[in-house]
């Protein structure tokens, strides 16, 4: 397929592990550190996005790179950052009377605190997979007597589609559809992320898809605030391992900035159009909870008063509840990349992407799910070398 | 769910509702132009494009030089390496 295969090549693959491994060392240099096999601490590069979490598992990319290298999974997979009080409300909703709830196959097993949307359709509640907001509009449409609910997910990659569909359902006076928005922003969340202590990420590799939508300048203060190098990055194996090669030239050189490496897709100024088909519909919240980071401020879409017809929780009354995550889960730890999700307890025995406890082994762009589903070998390899945490009491 | 797919443009399905018809390695899906139009640009003039799809819209168009460039850069990557090689110069 164009413009996948050509991001797939073996042999350019190598070219380009062959440079990681020779930069590697010249940055642990340049950073002052000794090597792992000296008792020095590894490179770590955190990708943010669940969709390159999934393509370094999908491709083994983990197994791959030197052993002072290691890539830090971080927060960007919507429906594993999804909150068990916001899942309870999808539910909630779903079970009410006369109510078509349509989702994103990817949210249908996340746990809530008794059942997720699959167990709730088991028990009748009407929960329809769908695979773009367009088709919940279309839904709503062919039955007029239901009440359609979307479950709005997603970074800004996905809020301009929900937006275009929140626009033509007013447009064209659907009355019947809504949206039970839980759509987030990456850049609050990155703050948050770089403001928790103890994080020791070196780099990062950012966010293709959303970088379409919001373009390159909102990442600046990355660079410029934090000190840390950020390479916009697309989701084919190459694509990756020239980002990671970016971000090390980078450390090598001892500079921080934004860099581009999926020019193919991302124009610096982003798309302006979706970028006002988000704000003519969304405002920010005052703050949004994240499973695991908590509340992070301004990180959190809703739908604006004069859309209030289209937005659920104001048309169903939905009350905010906060629920604790469960207590053997540390998605939370694993989202700010300070624990490897086979550190946890559970990982493996009591919490497969089967019987999940924790939403990070949902979908298959968190980071316990793409361990379990493709990671055993960089696993067995991992365990010896970042020592277990203690376990917590 | 954040999975973009790249696919070409082959047909305008819905001139009104700016809907038209991609090709996703050969399957054919309906999609949304609408935020990949310029202002003013007649739908038809897409036809043929290659654009990033993404839960049924297309977001953006892909540069076709852009993508031989990447591709070119890595390929350099490789060749340092050939030179470091050749230069005995390749740190540890
Ligand atoms: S293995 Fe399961 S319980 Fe442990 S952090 Fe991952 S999702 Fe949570």
């Amino acid at each position: 397929m164009k413009h996948v295969d050509e991001f797939r090549d073996p042999a350019l693959g190598q070219a380009a592990l062959a440079r990681i491994a020779a930069l590697v060392p010249q940055a642990q240099r340049a950073l002052g550190r000794k090597s792992v096999a000296e008792g020095g601490a590894p490179i770590k590069i955190m990708e943010v996005c669940g969709g390159h979490t999934h393509t370094i598992f999908r491709y083994g990319i983990e197994g791959m790179l030197p052993d002072d290298l290691e890539l830090v999974h971080g927060p960007g997979c919507p429906v594993c950052v999804l909150p068990i009080g916001r899942v309870d409300a999808a539910i909630e909703l779903a079970r009410r009377p006369g109510v078509v709830f349509c989702t994103f196959g990817d949210a249908m097993r996340v746990p809530g605190s008794d059942a997720s949307l699959l167990q709730a359709k088991a028990q009748g509640a009407d929960v329809r997979t769908v695979y773009s907001p367009a088709d919940a509009l279309t839904l709503a449409r062919e039955l007029p007597g239901r009440e359609v609910i979307f479950f709005g997910l997603g970074f800004e990659t996905t809020a301009p589609s929900t937006a275009l569909v929140v626009t033509e359902a007013a447009l064209t006076g659907v009355t019947n559809f809504s949206v039970f928005s839980n759509h987030i922003t990456i850049i609050p969340t990155l703050q948050a992320l770089l403001d928790s202590p103890g994080l020791s990420i070196d780099g990062f590799v950012g966010p293709g898809h959303v970088t379409m939508v919001i373009g390159m300048p909102p990442y600046d203060l990355v660079a410029q605030r934090y000190g840390k190098p950020m390479v916009i990055a697309g989701f084919e194996p190459l694509d990756l391992l020239q980002s990671v090669a970016m971000v090390l030239e980078q450390l090598v050189a001892g500079v921080a900035r934004v860099e581009n490496q999926y020019a193919r897709v991302v124009r610096e100024g982003g798309n302006a159009r979706a970028q006002a088909a988000i704000d003519d519909v969304f405002e920010l919240r005052e703050s949004f909870e994240w499973r695991g980071l908590g509340e992070v401020p301004s990180s959190g879409l809703r739908l604006r008063e004069r859309y209030a017809a289209f937005d659920a929780e104001r048309r169903y009354g939905l009350v905010a509840r906060r629920v604790a995550d469960p207590k053997a889960c540390q998605c939370g730890e694993v989202l700010k990349g300070a624990l490897q999700p086979w550190e946890c307890k559970v990982f493996g025995t009591a919490c497969t992407p089967e019987t999940p406890i924790g939403s990070c082994m949902v979908s298959s762009e968190g980071a316990c799910a793409a361990y379990y589903n493709y990671g055993r070998l960089s696993t067995v390899r991992r365990i010896p070398r970042t020592p277990a945490k203690e376990p917590a009491a | 769910m954040c999975l973009g797919i790249p696919g070409k443009i082959v047909a305008i399905e819905d001139e009104q509702r700016q809907l038209g018809v991609i090709d996703v390695g050969g399957v054919r899906r309906q999609a949304s132009l609408i935020l990949v139009r310029e202002p003013g640009q007649p739908l038809d003039q897409l036809v043929g494009e290659w654009v990033l799809v993404h839960v049924g819209f297309a977001m953006s168009r892909i540069d076709e030089q852009e993508a031989a460039r990447t591709l070119e850069l890595i390929r350099e990557m490789g060749e340092l390496m050939e030179l470091d090689r050749a230069g005995q110069v390749e740190p540890r």
